[in-house]
């Protein structure tokens, strides 16, 4: 396993480094309250919007808390929103996606069209939408997001169960008796897995823009807890007297969803047989 | 245009009705997701019986769903898209108000996204493997993972802030001053142009150098074509049409981006609109620009999927 590894590593370097990289930010989010310097709501009135420093690394906000401390405790709240998104996503996407593709007919009339129309709708959006309706917050918006991405992995998951539906195997099964629910649990579905988790990798850095737009415009994280958009939407108030402010937050989002593009593309080519050699 | 081209459209036609239909439908549904009693949402906590009562009955939700559907359709249909809970503005005049605003920008910035993307798929294409090739895919990857409205940050900071070459904030009417209301645009459109940029330069290259690599093309090289002839009479030609299908997802993609990049320059747009109904709970309003930017979408879409019937050698078979 391990030697596996260091020869997929050595292989694919900017995969390993993606991989190394998310590893490291789960660490820093498990461990944000003994890593962070100060509380994330810690305010020193005297200091507000300093300089970076020894004291504080990147530096204060107009509260006067320290934006290195907020920078790490935002690491949680932010992979939290993207994986909450994508589990809810799995969780409507796939049973949705298995049952269109496997029974076919008027339901896959019925719910193909529905994803058609569902994906015709600019999908941050109707997730503003749907997030204004269940009620403003983190969860509630990345549950909203989720709800937007699950066409795209229904449509994925039909596609799949197509191809998986006309292998002996299934056949067999369905002979032996097998039922519905269990033939796309233990048959079909373990072998759609595959695209499905390169989708995923993908749509985690897709979740995680949304997270930071959302937060930034108000509808996503609610002060004054720290997340890495609504870093930003504190720094655009500053932004003509401390510029500074928004570099930190802005490249934390750009190197976490380089890094999840970067590792959906790696096991794109590491799953998929035909591209192992290019 | 020749008969069996005519009928492909008409069928594309007919499949955009239950689309359409549909579409209808869950925007209207998007109100039955509210938690609880939506008359006492809509009227506000601290509402007295009455208005809620008064709410109730006059966006009729005193009715059955169906019903409900039915008469908001009817009224949609009659170009009445009720009136915003905050303002008593009717939503349609708010819709025509600011779509113009936003239309620009992401016209603006798709035309960006062509003008940029297309010849650093071009380049890319022609050259796999060499640098230049490398530059295209790191800076589209880039492109794809930059949250926008902190490029759209960087952007005001840079090039409205340190040096005031292009106004922070705002947009201009395009009807009045067309130089203007571009230059308001410009610094919304390349932000919003960033993934549009990478999406466009990514999907050429690929297509292109699938093409480039074909049987047919090696035809045409034994037959003595030059690379240039190969590209610009036979790659171009087969790729533009995948790049048709690449603006109809790019337009749904940008219009609904135009959300945080309006919030970023206090653009009057549609995008804003949203924000400030769906943190208000106007849901009128959330409904009838919602309703609106997915029919602006489908119908692009119908007409991409229309000049693809047209424009594909492949229907010919």
């Amino acid at each position: 396993m391990m030697a596996s590894l260091m020869r997929w590593a050595r292989r694919d370097k900017r995969g390993a480094i993606s991989l190394l990289f998310l590893v490291l930010l789960a660490a820093v989010a498990l461990l944000a309250p003994v890593i962070a310097p100060y509380a994330p709501t810690a305010q020193d009135a005297s200091l507000t919007l300093a300089e970076p420093s020894a004291e504080h690394l990147l530096g204060t906000d107009d509260l006067g808390r320290d934006v290195f401390s907020r920078l790490i405790h935002g690491a949680p709240a932010t992979l939290y929103a993207s994986f909450l998104a994508v589990a809810v996503a799995l969780v409507i996407g796939v049973p949705v996606g298995l049952v269109a593709g496997f029974v076919g007919g008027w339901v896959d009339d019925v719910i193909s069209r529905l994803i058609d129309t569902l994906l015709s709708f600019p999908a941050i959006v109707l997730a503003i939408a749907v997030t204004g309706a269940l009620g403003i917050g983190l969860t509630n918006s990345m549950i909203s997001v989720g709800i937007v991405f699950s066409p795209q992995l229904a449509r994925l998951v039909r596609a799949q169960t197509l191809i998986i539906k006309q292998e002996l195997y299934v056949d067999a099964a369905r002979v032996f008796g097998a039922s519905l629910p269990r033939i796309l649990w233990r048959h079909v579905l373990p072998n759609a897995v595959q695209p499905v988790l390169v989708q995923v990798t993908m749509l985690l850095a897709i979740a995680l823009l949304a997270e930071a737009s959302l937060s930034f415009l108000g509808l996503g994280v609610q002060p004054p807890d720290p997340s890495w958009g609504a870093m930003l939407a504190r720094a655009y108030q500053y932004m003509e007297i401390a510029p500074e402010q928004m570099y930190a937050p802005g490249i934390a989002i750009l190197l976490t969803a380089l890094a999840f593009n970067a590792l959906g593309e790696s096991l794109r080519v590491a799953l998929d047989p035909t591209m192992r050699h290019r | 245009m020749d008969r069996k081209r005519l009928r492909l459209v008409g069928r594309r036609l007919v499949q955009f009705i239950p689309v359409i239909v549909l579409a209808t439908f869950i925007v209207f549904g998007l109100m039955q997701l509210v938690p609880g009693d939506i008359a006492v949402t809509l009227a506000g906590e601290s509402a007295s019986t009455e208005r809620i009562a008064e709410i109730r009955q006059l966006y009729g939700l005193d009715r059955p769903m169906l019903m409900q559907y039915g008469s908001w359709l009817w009224h949609a249909l009659h170009g009445d898209l009720s009136r915003s809970i905050l303002s008593g503005e009717p939503v349609l005049r708010m819709a025509l108000e600011r779509f113009p605003a936003t239309l620009l920008m992401v016209v603006y910035a798709l035309v960006l996204s062509l003008l940029i993307g297309i010849p650093m798929g071009i380049l890319a294409a022609t050259r796999p493997g060499s640098r230049l090739d490398g530059f295209v895919s790191g800076t589209a990857s880039v492109g794809v993972a930059v949250p926008n409205f902190w490029l759209a940050m960087l952007l005001v900071a840079s090039f409205a802030l340190e040096r005031p070459w292009f106004p922070a904030t705002g947009s201009a009417p395009f009807g009045e001053d067309p130089l203007r209301a571009l230059h308001f645009a410009t610094l919304p459109a390349i932000a919003l142009a960033s993934g549009g940029i990478a999406e466009v330069a990514r999907q050429l290259r690929s297509s292109l150098i699938e093409i480039l690599g074909s049987q047919f093309v090696r035809t045409l090289r034994a037959k003595g074509l030059s690379s240039g002839q190969i590209l610009w009479k036979h790659g171009l030609k087969n790729v533009s049409v995948n790049l048709l299908t690449v603006i109809g997802l790019l337009f749904n993609r940008l219009l609904g981006a135009t959300v945080v990049i309006e919030a970023v320059f206090a653009i009057p747009g549609v995008g804003s609109t949203v924000v400030h109904s769906a943190i208000n709970k106007d849901f009128p309003v959330i409904q009838g620009i919602v309703l609106a930017m997915v029919l602006i979408v489908i119908v692009v879409n119908l007409i991409v999927d229309v000049l693809y019937t047209v424009l594909d050698p492949r229907v010919n078979r």
